[in-house]
């Protein structure tokens, strides 16, 4: 008799925790060719409210961190995924329906981003910020920030690579981030986040939801404790991309607007996923004896 | 105390000009309005100024037309080198108009003319100065060098000269046309400026001064053909803009309200502080988007600090803006003050203790004394709200960590200021600050190469040095 595998539950990431949605709701994950493969989270409008406050506590300590530091942990990240290749090509064979040589080409381009990534953590002040020459006796310094929380609605088409490509950007610069998976391709984000839960990144950086967008964007969109949105997750519908901008002004979140249509994951990201999350703060002070 | 009786020292307004009505300044000239017209006012004798024009929205469409045009035609396709050069020469004429641009803005708002003389022109002269250079270097910024098309500009009553030159010379250093709708209780530095452009022959169309309301500006910004938006104002108002492009390609910059902790350490060099706390709050009759309206003085230092602070508030000369003596000017509108008063009320009620300066305050316009607030804690109106009016709330602290909870413990994001002479606490309280500005051991400073803009609530992007740039280019690094 042919031994029975054992298959895992696939929760939601909140806090460093795998917990199920409180709301005790799955839905059912089908492969490229619509089989059943897992039921999945199916994420509440209390399971966001949760991932923001844990975004939040997580933020001071992250920020904080030395920039040399969240380099190391991101290029660690990169490490782990490396680590566990036939899961992750297993896991786009299945929900992306490639072979396993463009899996693995797609989890090449996912890892080496986030080895780009990590070698930002430390540039980004010296290529983004300004000593700026005042007319006066005064120092004066611009220099960036993380925004703070910031709300990421993952592609719907590209899993890993496209994930990874919108989450990177977010932490590298010390922001923390809830990042809700593709609706119908949420498998690999989930390995994703047990990758995020063993290479060094504190609890709480990234918090990852599952489930439909109908009951977590508008809760994101619209909370007070979020700084940023990125609707990349919305490309092509702008209908909801529109809904969500007006929900975001309530607190004037940073809003990252949807794309026409999904991008082209290849392509050299350029740097305006870590600047759209930044804030430039100058600070002044007199120059005397 | 004993102090020098001053004399009256008045500037002279026969340098200016003033018309009985105004019209809007499109494609180059002054044309009639379609809508009704309005008065301005002088906030310090309640005379009627002028009778300005109130673009409707035909008229702004006319305006966003006549940039559109330019833009595509002249001013978008003209080397920086040569943008560059009317950049300069606006910033000459400011300079050489400077007299009269600061006597103008001084009757039309109330500020005083020492402010109006030393702070608002020349550094509205400078941020054409400094733009100016930039135009023709654009590929070095790191946004590109491709303008993004016809600005819609939308600014405030407090600083009406410099307002318009943070949003007029970068967007014209980059490439674009504007239209820009000055307040209206303050449009008449706007339409000088309007008559500069002529002077320096800027082709007609590039830049388009439309005065008018909030409904003016409602049209404005979400006018189809707009570009780009920039706003200055209250956050109220930028939510309502923000909801209004959502869904649309357009560009936004909202530079918002603030309500900034002005935060006074134990060891900080007194008589300083309290120049600065005074120059935080009192400068320009508090009416500042990033004004130090919250002190939060270390308590073992509170009762000293707040006995300097009084001594020296009733030093201040207020009156006259036109008087070069004179420290605090009227208050901008009725409007404005009856705000001030109903916030102030609103802090007595809840508990809050009222100390005023003493001084006479003058018959006519709208005046307000400095005034401060005791016994003031963070649940408390006048600690969570802007005033915009000369009005500080003092609350106390023990440790960093208290100063620092306390300061971040709002909605808003704009600026800070830190009073030490400990380095290591100054770049500790800088770092944990969440505002865009932190002022240490200074403060309500303000440069063409400094990026200035909020953090949270007091909105988003920067006007000022290279990250001013950012709004106005299309580059695909928005960095």
């Amino acid at each position: 008799m042919s031994r029975i595998d054992v298959r895992k539950t696939y929760k939601l990431f909140i806090g460093g925790q795998f917990p199920r949605s409180e709301s005790g709701h799955s839905y059912e994950v089908l492969d490229s060719r619509g089989r059943f493969v897992a039921n999945a989270a199916l994420a509440s409008r209390k399971d966001a409210r949760d991932a923001v406050v844990a975004a939040r506590k997580a933020f001071p300590g992250w920020s904080g961190r030395t920039a040399y530091n969240r380099g190391q942990v991101v290029y660690r990240i990169a490490e782990v995924m490396e680590d566990r290749r036939p899961q992750f090509v297993e896991a786009l064979r299945r929900g992306e329906g490639r072979t396993s040589a463009a899996a693995g080409k797609v989890l090449d381009g996912a890892i080496d981003r986030l080895v780009w990534y990590a070698g930002w953590a430390d540039k980004l002040a010296q290529v983004v910020g300004n000593a700026n020459p005042v007319a006066g006796p005064f120092f004066n310094l611009s220099t960036p920030e993380p925004t703070g929380v910031v709300a990421v609605l993952a592609p719907r088409e590209s899993s890993l690579l496209g994930l990874v490509s919108v989450v990177a950007p977010v932490i590298v610069s010390g922001n923390t981030v809830v990042v809700t998976a593709s609706p119908d391709r949420p498998l690999p984000a989930v390995t994703f986040a047990e990758v995020l839960a063993t290479s060094d990144v504190p609890a709480g950086v990234v918090n990852l939801l599952t489930g439909s967008l109908d009951r977590t964007a508008a809760t994101l969109a619209s909370h007070m404790d979020v700084n940023a949105i990125d609707l990349t997750g919305l490309a092509a519908d702008a209908e909801q991309a529109t809904a969500l901008e007006v929900e975001a002004a309530a607190n004037l979140k940073r809003v990252r607007r949807a794309p026409a249509a999904e991008p082209d994951w290849s392509e050299d990201p350029g740097l305006d996923r870590m600047t759209d999350v930044l804030e430039t703060k100058t600070v002044w002070h007199p120059i005397g004896v | 105390m004993s102090t020098f009786e001053y004399a009256p020292a008045p500037e002279s307004r026969s340098i200016v000009d003033i018309a009985p009505s105004y019209g809007l300044f499109v494609n180059g000239e002054f044309v009639d309005g379609h809508g009704h017209s309005f008065k301005s006012i002088s906030p310090s004798t309640e005379e009627v100024l002028a009778e300005i024009a109130e673009a409707d929205e035909t008229d702004v469409d006319l305006a966003v037309r006549a940039a559109r045009r330019a833009h595509s035609r002249v001013w978008g396709r003209m080397p920086g080198k040569e943008r560059a050069k009317y950049l300069f020469r606006i910033a000459r004429i400011i300079q050489e108009r400077g007299r009269e641009l600061a006597v103008l803005e001084s009757i039309d708002n109330g500020k005083p003319i020492k402010e109006t003389r030393d702070v608002d022109v020349p550094i509205a002269a400078a941020h054409f100065f400094y733009y100016a250079g930039w135009a023709d270097k654009l590929e070095y910024s790191g946004y590109g060098t491709e303008s993004v098309g016809v600005a819609g500009q939308v600014i405030p009553w407090n600083f009406p000269l410099l307002m318009l030159s943070w949003k007029i010379a970068p967007a014209l250093a980059c490439g674009n046309t504007v239209v820009l709708k000055p307040a209206e209780t303050t449009p008449l530095t706007a339409l000088l400026f309007a008559e500069i452009c002529q002077q320096a022959d800027l082709p007609p169309g590039v830049v388009n001064i439309i005065t008018g309301a909030g409904e003016t500006g409602r049209a404005l910004v979400s006018h189809p053909d707009v570009d780009k938006v920039a706003f200055t104002g209250s956050t109220e108002v930028g939510r309502s803009i923000a909801r209004s492009v959502a869904g649309t390609s357009k560009r936004v910059t909202l530079e918002l309200g603030g309500k900034a902790a002005n935060i006074v350490f134990d060891d900080a060099p007194v008589d300083q502080a309290v120049e600065g706390i005074v120059n935080g709050i009192f400068f320009n009759q508090g009416h500042v988007c990033c004004a130090g309206s919250r002190l939060l003085v270390q308590e073992s230092v509170a009762d000293d600090v707040l006995d300097r602070l009084k001594r020296r508030m009733s030093t201040l000369r207020v009156g006259d803006p036109l008087d070069k003596n004179t420290d605090v000017g009227a208050i901008n509108s009725a409007e404005q003050l009856a705000k001030i008063r109903e916030l102030s009320a609103i802090g007595e009620d809840e508990g809050a203790e009222r100390w005023a300066a003493p001084c006479e305050l003058p018959e006519h316009g709208f005046w307000f004394p400095p005034t401060l607030f005791t016994g003031v804690t963070q649940a408390h109106r006048i600690a969570r709200e802007e005033i915009f009016g000369p009005v500080l709330s003092v609350l106390t602290f023990r440790t960093p960590s208290e100063a620092i909870e306390k300061a971040n413990n709002t909605p808003y994001g704009l600026s800070a200021g830190v009073w030490t002479d400990k380095g290591s606490r100054i770049l500790k309280m800088a770092g944990a600050l969440r505002a865009g500005v932190v002022w240490a051991n200074t403060f309500n400073k303000f440069d063409p190469t400094s990026p200035f803009g909020g953090y949270k609530e007091s909105g988003y992007g920067r006007e000022g040095g290279r990250h001013g740039l950012a709004g106005y280019l299309k580059g695909e690094a928005r960095r």
